[in-house]
């Protein structure tokens, strides 16, 4: 009967399974990459003894895209728009790590006005993930229609980001030196209404949830993992919050102006999948605080930082004046050249820390770029977290994460 | 000769009906769901998509029959088959309507089921437990380790919900002194105060409110339905123990499963909600199917007539509308309605607990495995027996 299940697999084989000490033999079961619910193309090789796992080995890189390494052949300007596809959940977080990264090399100074609309869409960009977190989660777990509550919403979110930039997903809005392009006539309405319908949307998910007993089972008390290994493994974000950390780069070392806001940073102690969407509920309420303040002190003035060697001249200039037009020839012919050095900045992002490290040696190309994802972090605490426990608490605990895998193979 | 006769043509008839049923069963979930999900759910195939079961039924029987290389031959084979025949049996004796009605326009007199049979409800209840058996076979012929899983999760959740929804069915039992469905039917007709029907969850002197909740809450398991699907989790198992399964093996799984629901429905009207006895005293209710049908015809006329919300409304709408108002105008005719009033009641309540399931799927998260297994045996168990027992008490003490 055995043979009959072998069939050539390339990749690497699952280890044998072993005798356990009560002598039953264990089953060794391939949980992906092709599987509902391991969110893209995650391979998890689980141990298991009746329903119980004794062992799990996530196994990555089946969505290697090389990005990192294609970041040395694009010139500066070039290189956000793959920035964009390494996390397609929160593209504006990488984009904005990126152009603050790049920009501390430069030692630009970025006007106001584009920092807070760089807060603004980075806060998009958290309710955007956190919504489709929400609902992949909830539908792992068994309950089909929060996800296309959340979705109703995410479909609005992403006409805001539509409005602002253009695009839906692959926004590239953030931009070395400022923004893409300023925020469009009309765009408080837009952003108002969204901010007026939203906080009622998401009472809606806690009435759904919080009060649902097999909600509760299913989340309590499942996929726990110590403080210290968290630490050790570089766990970070809202898995470290929901511990009881409050380790958020947006207070602990700000950027983009983000002291200015005021905000509370959500922590939970109770460190089980429970607390993880608490944190993140919470979050969404807080980001959505954040947009209003943006909404309400909206700076005026430029969007892009005065830099004619990094910022390509407004239309009109380059058309009327020789300067401009040299500029803008240099800069959309070679790009434009960042001083030697290297440099390192970290943001967070939805799923936790993101940072981009970067040496340049003075040409117009990145000579290493390399990323700190927040996904690979989290990712390594799958093992502590599921050994013991049951296959369904394998999904929760998976959902509980929140990474994306083109982010942690990039 | 003659009761062979008839026996054919009602088996034809009833046959047709219910299969037609479960096709169109699983279009009234789709829409159900579409809508809590604020989506509209099939349109495309027919008026509304009321031909997406039958395109669903062509594509299932004209598709490719793979076996995989892997399975077990014999047993992958005979499942699906074990599975859909367990679940199609129990329809042959739920009965649906009163005795020796006699059709217009002959002196035949009939039954409004298939078979009489004095020991109907032993029989489903033996039924329904034979029906693990598929699910279990499919899980260990596919010979996959995600069918495996699924099958051995099935058996013990299945064999586990038998004996509480086994207890919750003694108490009617007990009141009403039989296991013939009909009779037990019979026993539920009249109304206290000409107002509360002596259903079985209102008879006194034990209202068994709890042992209908714990027998839909069984059933729920019996059936593998969300909040108890987990032999097919498709998060966890990717689809459980019908991953190996395609094409009409496949179908018939499902089949099984939404006439296994019809049956455990059928089987909780029948015994708690008073089966085909109206819920409103005879005078007035007699009008209630009559009412029902124009109100839904008038409902459609004027959304198709005054606000047609989609392109075609003004044209498909109103058709049904037609349509509803010419079936109720029949039951307002007196023959008719003797005749098909009770099977009217017993459809309608039929397909309130229908939609609770359908509901239910729409709005609950899966249990966890061993969650499940708590639920069953610390806590339905338990209740279950304690119901039984005062049940029990009560009765003793009335009927001295």
């Amino acid at each position: 009967m055995r043979s009959a299940i072998d069939y050539p697999v390339e990749s690497r084989p699952a280890p044998e399974p072993q005798e356990s000490p009560t002598g039953q033999r264990r089953m060794t079961l391939n949980m992906g990459p092709q599987h509902p619910s391991t969110h893209g193309v995650l391979r998890i090789v689980i141990e298991l003894e009746g329903e119980t796992i004794t062992r799990a080995e996530p196994d990555i890189g089946y969505l290697h895209t090389g990005i990192e390494k294609q970041c040395e052949t694009k010139t500066w300007q070039q290189v956000t728009t793959l920035t964009d596809r390494v996390d397609y959940l929160s593209n504006l977080a990488n984009n904005l790590v990126y152009a603050l990264t790049v920009e501390k090399l430069l030692e630009l100074e970025i006007p106001e006005r584009a920092k807070y609309l760089r807060v603004m869409m980075s806060e998009f960009s958290r309710i955007n993930s956190h919504l489709v977190w929400l609902g992949t989660h909830v539908l792992d777990i068994g309950a089909m229609s929060m996800f296309f509550y959340c979705f109703r919403e995410r479909e609005e979110l992403l006409r805001v980001l539509e409005f602002f930039s253009g695009q839906r997903m692959m926004t590239s809005y953030i931009r070395v030196g400022g923004v893409a392009l300023d925020a469009p006539r009309g765009w408080e309405k837009m952003v108002r209404k969204f901010v007026d319908v939203f906080p009622s949307r998401v009472d809606e998910y806690e009435n759904l949830l919080e009060k649902n007993p097999i909600w509760l089972n299913r989340t309590k008390g499942v996929g726990y993992i110590s403080v210290e290994d968290m630490l050790e493994l570089g766990v970070t974000g809202p898995m470290l919050r929901g511990a009881g950390i409050a380790m958020d780069a947006r207070r602990t070392e700000p950027y983009s102006g983000y002291e200015k806001f005021d905000f509370r940073v959500c922590t939970h102690t109770d460190n089980d999948v429970y607390a993880r969407y608490r944190v993140r509920l919470e979050e969404m309420r807080e980001s959505l605080k954040i947009i209003k303040q943006c909404l309400e002190g909206m700076p005026g003035g430029a969007f892009q930082a005065d830099a004619p060697k990094v910022v390509l001249p407004e239309r009109e200039k380059m058309k009327t004046q020789m300067e401009a037009l040299i500029y803008h020839f240099k800069i959309v012919t070679e790009g434009f050249r960042v001083p030697k050095g290297e440099v390192y900045q970290a943001i967070e992002s939805p799923r936790g820390e993101i940072a981009y490290y970067i040496v340049s040696d003075g040409t117009s190309k990145p000579y290493r770029l390399h990323m700190r994802t927040p996904s690979f972090g989290n990712l390594q605490g799958l093992s502590p977290m599921i050994e013991g426990a049951l296959i369904a608490d394998t999904i929760a605990a998976l959902g509980s994460m929140d990474f994306v895998l083109g982010d942690t193979d990039r | 000769m003659d009761f062979m006769i008839l026996s054919l043509i009602k088996l034809g008839l009833v046959l047709f009906i219910f299969m037609t049923a479960l096709a169109y069963i699983q279009w009234i979930e789709r829409k159900v769901i579409a809508h809590v999900q604020l989506r509209v759910g099939p349109k495309r195939v027919g008026p509304h998509g009321l031909l997406q079961p039958l395109a669903d039924v062509i594509k299932l029987i004209t598709k490719e029959g793979m076996v995989p290389s892997h399975v077990h031959p014999v047993f992958y084979y005979l499942a699906p088959f074990v599975a859909v025949f367990f679940a199609l049996i129990p329809i042959s004796f739920i009965p649906f309507g009163q005795a020796n009605v006699k059709i217009p326009f002959t002196d035949i007199t009939t039954n409004m089921e298939l078979t009489d049979l004095n020991i109907g409800l032993l029989l489903i209840l033996g039924l329904s437990g034979m029906g693990v058996y598929g699910i279990a076979l499919a899980g260990w012929a596919s010979n996959n380790k995600y069918s495996l899983i699924g099958g051995l999760r099935s058996s013990a959740q299945m064999i586990s919900y038998e004996l509480p929804m086994a207890l919750a069915l003694v108490s009617p039992l007990l009141m009403l002194n039989t296991v013939s469905l009909r009779e037990l039917v019979n026993g539920q007709e009249g109304f206290y105060f000409n107002v509360i029907p002596r259903w079985t969850i209102f008879l006194m002197p034990a209202p068994q409110i709890f042992s209908f909740i714990i027998f839909m809450i069984a059933g729920f398991a019996e059936t593998n339905r969300v909040p108890f699907d987990l032999p097919e989790a498709e998060n966890e198992l990717v689809a459980g123990f019908h991953v190996e399964y395609a094409s009409m093996k496949f179908a018939a799984f499902f089949m099984a499963e939404y006439a296994n629901m019809v049956t455990v429905c059928s089987v909780a009207t029948l015994l708690f909600l008073g089966g085909w006895h109206p819920i409103v005293v005879p005078g007035i209710g007699n009008w209630i199917p009559a009412l029902v049908h124009i109100g839904g015809g008038a409902i459609c006329l004027y959304h198709g007539l005054v606000q047609p919300a989609r392109k075609w409304d003004n044209i498909t709408l109103p058709v049904f509308g037609v349509a509803f108002i010419g079936a109720g105008l029949l039951f307002a005719i007196p023959i008719v309605q003797e005749l098909l009033a009770p099977v009217f009641w017993f459809t309608a309540k039929l397909l309130i607990l229908l939609f609770v399931f359908i509901w239910v799927r729409a709005t609950l998260p899966r249990f966890r495995y061993d969650q499940l297994m708590r639920f069953a045996w610390l806590f339905m168990f338990p209740l279950a027996l304690v119901n039984l027992l005062i049940t029990g008490l009560l009765v003793a003490a009335t009927t001295n």
